[in-house]
This record gives C-alpha cells, structure tokens and sequence, in this order.
C-alpha cells in the first residue's frame, strides 16, 4: 500500500472518477464543454425563456464540424468515437440544456442509427454524410396523438400501391421536426411495423411546430402529419421489420440519456454549491447549516453513483455486452435522481431558483420531460421487473 | 513552410499549484497540467499559417513525461508532427537553459522558416525565452504580435503598446511571440482527436541534442527562488470617502493604475 499524500479534494468529482477516464476522453469532453461555453451557454436561458434556439441550423454544423452528430457510428462521414465518448458528449450537452442534448440525440441516436443500422447502402451514402455534417437535420416519428408506451398499436399505415409506398397518419413529439429536412417515419405495413426513409419536402408531408410547452423550450418539437404521402420503394429501411427496429433506435437514445441527465444534474448541483456559499442567512453562509449541507452531499452522492453507473455502461456498450435492460436501469436510475438533484438544488437557491437567471429551474422542468420520454418511468420499471421475476407484468 | 511552435505544458491555473519542498521548483508532479493557455495562441496561428498555404507544424516542448500531453493537445488542434525534449536533468532549469535546449531542437529539426511562441509562460510568466531563442537561433525576433502576416518571405506583426502601435516587419526565417488578442483558438474536432493517435512524436534527450547536462537543470540556473510563501488573504479594499472630491479620488486611483 502507498502512503504518499493524496491529491487534492475536488468538490466536484469527490470519489475522483475522472481516473477511469482516458487522456482521449477526457479531450472529447473538453471539446464539446468549450463548444456548449461559447455556443450554449451564453444564449440558452434567452433560447428557453422565447421558446426557440436562434439559427439552430448553425448551431447543428457547428456540432457537426466538431463531430458530435452520429459520432459513435462508424463511416459515411461519422467519427467513429466509442460510446462511453459518446455519453460524456451528451453530459456535456445537457449541462447545457436537455434541448440540445436531444437535437444531438435524436439526430445521431433515432434517425442516423436508424438508417445506419438499418437501411439501404443508398440511404446511408444519401443521407448520413450530411446528417454528421449537420447540414441535414434529421427527426424521428414513432409516437402518436394516442399511442406512446405501447408502439405496436400504432395506426399510422404505409400501403403498396405498384412499386410505390402511400403514408397515412400522424406522429406526435417529435424533436426537430419542423426543421428536420429527413424524417425517419415508422408505419404499420401488412408485414409488420416498416420504417421509412421520408424527404421533409415530399407533398403530403407536414410538421406544424407544437407550441405552449413548460419543458425542452430550448428544443423544437412538432407533431408530423402523413397526408397521402407518396415514397418510392426504395424509401423503405429494407433491413428490419417489426417493433425491433425502432426499438433498437431507441436503447441508442436512451443510453445517451442515462449520460446526458446527468449533465443537468452536474449544472444544478454546482450552481447549488456556489449559492450556498455565497447566500448568507443568519450571519453565515447557508453552506454552513447542517440542513443544506446534507443536501449538497446526498447530491453528491447521488450524482457520483449515477455516474459510476453510467460510465460502467458505457464500458459494456463499448465491450459488446451491454443488454437493452441495463440500459432500462440506467435511465431509470439517473432520471429519476438527477431530477431529484434538480428539484433539491432549486430548494437551496431560494426564490432565485425559479429565475431563468440560474440553470436550476430550466434544467428541473427539462428533465420532466426527460423523465417520460424514451420510456416512461413505469415501462422501464416493468421492464426490469420482467428481467428480474421472469414475468411480464405488461403484455 | 516550416513552422515550429514552441509549448509548455503547465500546472493548471484552476488546480491548486504548488512548490516542491525539497528544491523550491514548481510541483508538475501531483497537479493536473496543460498545454499553457498563452501557446494555444501560438499554436492556432501556425494552423493557420500552414492551412492558407503549403506547411507543416512541428510542436516543440521541453519538459517531463506528462509534457507529452501539451503535444498531444496541439496534434489534436492539428499540428503535423511533435518533438518532445526530456532529460530528468533539465529539472530546474531557468529561461537561460530553457532557451539553450530549444534553440538545439529547432536546430535539430532543420529547414524551419518560422518560429512562434507565445507570450509568457502561465506559470512562471517571465516572457524571456522567445527573445532568447531568437539570439540563439540568430534570427530577427518580432515579439508582441497581435496580428501576423507572411508574404513573400516577409513576416509582418502588430504590436500593440500602450501608447501606439507598431507594424513590424522581418525577413524570414523569423521568430515571432503571439498574445492572446491575435486569435481564437479552436479546440480540437474528434476528427482531431483520433488522427492525433497517429501523428508522429519523437522524443529527445539532452545527449540526442549535444547538450551537456551540467548547463541547464537547476545547479545551473542563473536565478533560483530561495523561499516560497502562500499568498496572503486579501486585505480589505481601500474605502475613499468623498469630501467633494471623491470624483478625482477615484479618477487619480484608476490612473495610477493604469486602468484610464
């Protein structure tokens, strides 16, 4: 055993997890920080407070010449990064803002991984060079008006007629789809559940933007409307049929957010942890009163166990092992705390933890979204209890 | 044309930074370190250089085994190829020495047209070493610039002082020093990141060099720091109290220091 003197606390890492990390990751990490400081940061309480990101599509190069869009995919113009680089980009994304978290998710996790995975050799060289570039922005339908836990039921339906596909239906909060230029669109066929590659300007497509959110301000989500919208064949993912498809885009996504939650987590803790040393009450700072000092700790604990866990996924991911209900775990476990981070930090700032002026309130109402979508709290919960009884307790 | 950029990797200015006890040199051991922010300067403005036209970017630094990541960092920002000189006998060595080894170096790397450094150290902070390299390598140095040019073999700067400013001229090859008002340094792409694992870096020691041991390290430093103490906690800030003339009290406080 060493006896040397250890290195110096860091309040921000307590147990010291940034050893796991490689000089290479560690580079990935500062990179996308020093993107989000000059490109995010600044802007985005405006961003959210107005209920819309100014040029996103410079914004969305910008990601791209960096080489977050798609950058765990390998070819076609992507970075080829592993994925536990790939998460610490998406935690560095949403200490900013989940809504740019979910540009890059929905983007490189849903649409890009959809066609990278499954489509044809025409699809990919067609889109995915642009869509890493950012010059193509790319969205993701598979819930609707009344289907969202249970995508089998979906109604919107793809119909041969010759060669040609007709779409009919509608999908419902889908990230980036008023400015998507691609929409990766998942149809019922009567050959199961298709996915389709659809150009945003085929007639009969539309993708009114839904406004009066609480949550993701900073984050264009829309509703997609299928009128009679024409497709040749070629435009169908030819290799996946069935709910596996969207399904297997959707574990991408999730594991970027077991991450990304985290990052929101990291923001609000901090600003809670300076407030609190600055905020006197009583003729000290409030950092010194027992309450809030058990606050501060059991968010430390919380976040540095969520990031042990994710990091230990990410490892898996990377090794080839992780399982799509260890993702479960991880997103239902680092939502949920991360949010609960959130809701304690907004406690210590007082009234100015409901200001745009901090990150604390935006971040709190972000992650209700984050907290439902890419499987609600309940399915995630049920998806384990399967795995671990052996019984399904939802089908 | 050949650049070098001369870099320093440096105890990170957020960390908490130290002396060792034994000898009273700056601890680089048990500190997180980094390519020296005033070098990144230097560093995007060779990029720059090299990508307007034909060039290639060779970084140079002199330091321990963990000085290696101030290279990777700008391979990473793309700089071609690395040389990093490391002798457990360089520890301690001043500006005088410092200077010596990197003059050998660019020597060594041969046919260099430009040569940029930045402005300072972030630790140490003396700003000597470019001037002299410069007399080392026999070269014109143009220090200070806030806006470089190369055309025709001409390297042209702008230097900012307090009460003008300069343009400079010097024929190539040249060393130039760069402040941080010259650029905005990029951060490395992950492009960077992974074509970096596969740019070359070689390592030299002092023997590589022709350099005897015994004129650089800190036995042969012309200056040696003879005790260290812990800043003091700041002192209460000086109150002025008008008495009608608070408006001049304040000016004549803001002047002294040169901030109007």
């Amino acid at each position: 055993m060493k006896t040397s003197t250890p290195p110096p606390f860091d309040p921000n890492d307590p147990a010291g997890i940034d050893d796991l990390l490689s000089a290479d990751e560690k580079a990935v990490r500062d990179s996308v920080r020093q993107l989000c400081a000059q490109r995010v940061d600044p802007y985005v309480a405006d961003w959210f407070e107005r209920g819309t990101i100014d040029d996103v599509r410079g914004l969305a190069k910008e990601l791209g010449a960096l080489g977050v869009l798609g950058m765990h995919l390998d070819g076609y113009g992507c970075a080829g990064m592993s994925a536990t680089e790939y998460g610490l980009a998406c935690l560095e994304l949403e200490a900013s803002d989940s809504g740019i978290r979910s540009l890059v998710s929905v983007q490189g996790s849903l649409a890009m991984f959809a066609i990278w995975r499954w489509g044809s050799e025409e699809q990919k060289t067609e889109w995915l060079p642009r869509m890493a570039a950012g010059e193509a922005i790319g969205c993701f339908g598979l819930t609707e008006p009344d289907i969202g836990s249970d995508p089998g039921s979906m109604r919107t339906r793809a119909r041969r007629d010759g060669d040609d596909w007709v779409l009919d239906g509608r999908k419902m909060w889908i990230t980036n789809g008023s400015i998507a230029d691609v929409a990766v669109v998942w149809a019922q066929t009567d050959d199961g559940i298709r996915g389709f590659v659809v150009p945003t300007t085929t007639p009969g497509f539309s993708a009114p933007e839904i406004k009066h959110k609480q949550s993701l301000r900073a984050s264009v989500t829309s509703e997609l409307v299928l009128d009679a919208v024409r497709l040749p064949a070629g435009a169908v993912l030819p290799e996946v049929r069935g709910l596996k498809g969207p399904l297997s885009c959707l574990n991408e996504a999730r594991f970027g957010i077991v991450w990304g939650a985290l990052g929101a987590a990291r923001s609000s803790l901090q600003a809670a942890l300076t407030y609190a040393g600055e905020r006197t009450q009583f003729g000290r700072p409030i950092s010194g009163f027992q309450l809030t000092q058990a606050k501060l700790v059991d968010m430390s604990l919380e976040y540095t166990k969520g990031l042990l866990l994710a990091l230990h996924l990410g490892r898996r991911k990377d090794a080839g092992t992780l399982r799509p209900e260890q993702v479960s775990l991880g997103k239902l476990n680092n939502v949920r705390e991360s949010l609960e981070i959130c809701r304690t930090s907004r406690t210590i700032l007082g009234a100015n933890g409901i200001s745009l002026e901090y990150p604390v309130i935006r971040h709190m109402n972000n992650l209700e979204s984050v907290l439902t979508y890419e499987g609600t709290v309940e399915m995630h919960t049920l998806i384990l209890g399967q795995a671990i009884t052996g019984q399904s307790a939802f089908r | 044309m050949n650049i070098v950029v001369c870099v320093k990797y440096v105890p990170d200015a957020q960390a908490e930074r130290t002396f060792n006890a034994s000898d009273n040199t700056t601890d680089r051991e048990n500190v997180d370190g980094l390519l020296s922010e005033l070098d990144e300067y230097a560093v995007e403005e060779a990029l720059k250089l090299a990508e307007a036209g034909e060039g290639e970017v060779t970084v140079l630094t002199v330091g321990p085994d963990s000085a290696a990541d101030a290279i990777k960092k700008a391979l990473q920002m793309g700089a071609d190829k690395g040389v990093h000189v490391n002798d457990a006998a360089i520890h301690g060595s001043d500006a005088v020495a410092t200077s010596l080894v990197l003059a050998e170096a660019i020597k060594k790397i041969g046919s260099v047209d430009l040569v940029i450094t930045g402005m300072a150290s972030t630790d140490g902070t003396m700003g000597v070493v470019p001037a002299m390299l410069a007399e080392r390598l026999g070269l014109p140095a143009v220090t200070y610039a806030s806006e470089l040019t190369v055309d025709g073999g001409v390297a042209t700067i702008r230097r900012d002082g307090d009460a003008s400013t300069q343009t400079i001229t010097a024929t190539l090859p040249a060393l130039v020093s760069v402040t941080d008002q010259i650029n905005e340094p990029r951060y490395p792409s992950f492009k960077g990141i992974m074509a970096a694992k596969k740019k070359p870096v070689d390592t030299w020691s002092l023997a590589d060099l022709g350099v005897d041991a015994s004129q650089v390290g800190l036995d042969a430093a012309w200056t040696r720091v003879e005790s260290f103490a812990a800043r003091p906690p700041r002192s209460q800030g000086q109150i002025v109290t008008d008495e009608g003339d608070g408006g001049q009290k304040l000016a004549a406080f803001l002047s002294e220091r040169k901030f109007v």
